[in-house]
């Protein structure tokens, strides 16, 4: 009954659930729901932003003054000890700049159930998954008088990240381009007679990644309630969601640019407003999620992820005077002199520049006289 | 095991909305269809649940102040 009272007014889901709630424990007539409900709805509509309101300006002093709290140091560890991860002022640009990789990238990457309870199959998918470089599971010496390059595997290195030799080999022959011999435990380069050939290759076989994800650089296995979870430095969403016995559908990156790309613009805009929360509320700061909905959509906007700034919203600005107000006045200025722009003054900063009331709030409203009219 | 982008729990449920649902709804916003948000052709879950340029996809956010909201984009090239 209270539903289909409550199913006739356009309240929100979670504004009807605590209204279901709360009636439930009252044990109210169906006259009396009514009466109760319609009052909730009074309230409801009074509490609403009102047309023309400015919305954009509330929210960057809601975001801005909480900023000014933050620190400034980039560094600082958060919940994961022995990772490094960018918080405070700095994360919080980074976001709202939508750069193409964060300062610190990482991930939390959770396990199918029958690995996550596991700590050896844990570990089995870290190995999968953080690079191995093949001076770390090997000796590389370069024997300058035959012109030749040793590589010595280690065993145990080799039997810990389940490394087999001909792999090892193929590996090396496909990256490199050379030729690889198989001598007694050891993989023999022989280099045309040419000094720089030696140490370019040289160089390229510290660097080399025989196994895992390059841009993993360190994985840190994690208790968390009752399931392992894996902590990442660096991230490639791409190629970790196809790794067998990764919970694809809750793993995470803290790069939005990745979550764009690989998840679309919906998750992106999710991921914004989740990672920009998490860094204010990592600083003590609270901030009403509202207000950070309405960046996240203003950067999603045109399904792609423009940031807030020069090179996005703020650039892409009709208004000329509203651009030139706001960054590199002089190149603006310019740059429409010379393109023949044309302002239509229908913005905010433009009106006020030239000293007309904005169409904002009570500005924005005509009052218009109906001649003949009832009274 | 192929996975499905859409269970990610970052990415709300999308779906294409019918001819007759979309002129309804653009009746009822008062607009036109160029000025609803976009989303690109590009854009893998749209790929994934197969909308071509000019449908409107309909996606059920689960947002942390309403519960649940309802948002439309225009699929672009």
């Amino acid at each position: 009954m209270i539903d289909k009272i409550l199913s006739k007014y356009p309240f929100p889901e979670s504004v009807k659930l605590e209204i279901k709630e709360e009636l439930e424990k009252l044990n109210l007539s169906a006259d009396k729901i009514k009466a109760l409900v319609d009052r909730c709805y009074k309230a409801y509509t009074q509490n609403l932003m009102e047309p023309e309101e400015a919305a954009g300006i509330v929210a960057a002093q809601s975001i801005g003054e909480p900023g000014t709290q933050m620190t400034m140091r980039t560094f600082h560890y958060a919940g994961v000890a022995e990772l490094n991860v960018t918080l405070g002022l700095p994360r919080l640009i980074e976001i709202l700049d939508a750069r193409k990789t964060p300062s610190t990238p990482m991930m939390t990457i959770k396990l199918l159930p029958e690995y996550a309870k596991d700590r050896e199959k844990a570990k089995e998918i870290a190995n999968k998954i953080e690079a191995t470089y093949l001076k770390d599971i090997a000796e590389i010496e370069a024997d300058i008088k035959n012109m030749k390059i040793i590589i010595k595997p280690d065993r145990k290195m080799m039997d810990v990240k389940e490394l087999k030799m001909d792999v090892l080999k193929k590996k090396i022959e496909k990256s490199l381009k050379v030729d690889v011999f198989e001598e007694d435990e050891k993989l023999i380069i022989q280099v045309e007679p040419s000094y720089k050939k030696l140490i370019d290759i040289f160089e390229k076989l510290k660097d080399l990644v025989v196994a895992g994800i390059k841009e993993i650089r360190r994985v840190i296995i994690r208790k968390e309630g009752d399931e392992y979870v894996l902590y990442t430095e660096g991230s490639n969403l791409k190629k970790v969601i196809k790794v067998p016995g990764v919970d694809f559908t809750r793993t995470l990156t803290n790069d939005v640019w990745e979550i764009y790309e690989v998840l679309g613009i919906e998750a992106a805009r999710n991921a914004i407003i989740k990672e920009a929360l998490e860094t204010l509320e990592e600083q003590g700061l609270e901030v009403d999620p509202r207000h950070i909905m309405l960046v996240a959509d203003v950067m999603t906007v045109d399904g792609e992820l423009r940031q807030i700034g020069r090179h996005g919203v703020a650039g892409e600005k009709q208004s000329i005077l509203a651009r030139a107000a706001f960054e590199m006045t002089v190149n603006n200025l310019l740059e429409a002199a010379i393109k023949g722009e044309i302002d239509y003054l229908r913005g905010i900063t433009e009106n006020i520049i030239v000293g007309q009331p904005i169409k904002l709030g009570t500005g924005d409203i005509e009052v218009t006289y109906k001649f003949g009219g009832k009274r | 095991m192929k996975v499905r982008l859409q269970d990610h729990i970052l990415v709300p449920k999308h779906e294409i909305l019918s001819k007759d649902k979309a002129e309804e709804l653009l009746k009822l916003l008062g607009i036109t269809r160029e000025q609803l948000p976009k989303i690109k052709t590009s854009d893998p879950i749209v790929k994934e649940i197969g909308a071509k340029p000019g449908d409107i996809v309909k996606i059920t956010r689960k947002s942390l102040t309403a519960g649940e909201s309802l948002f439309y984009r225009l699929v672009v090239d």
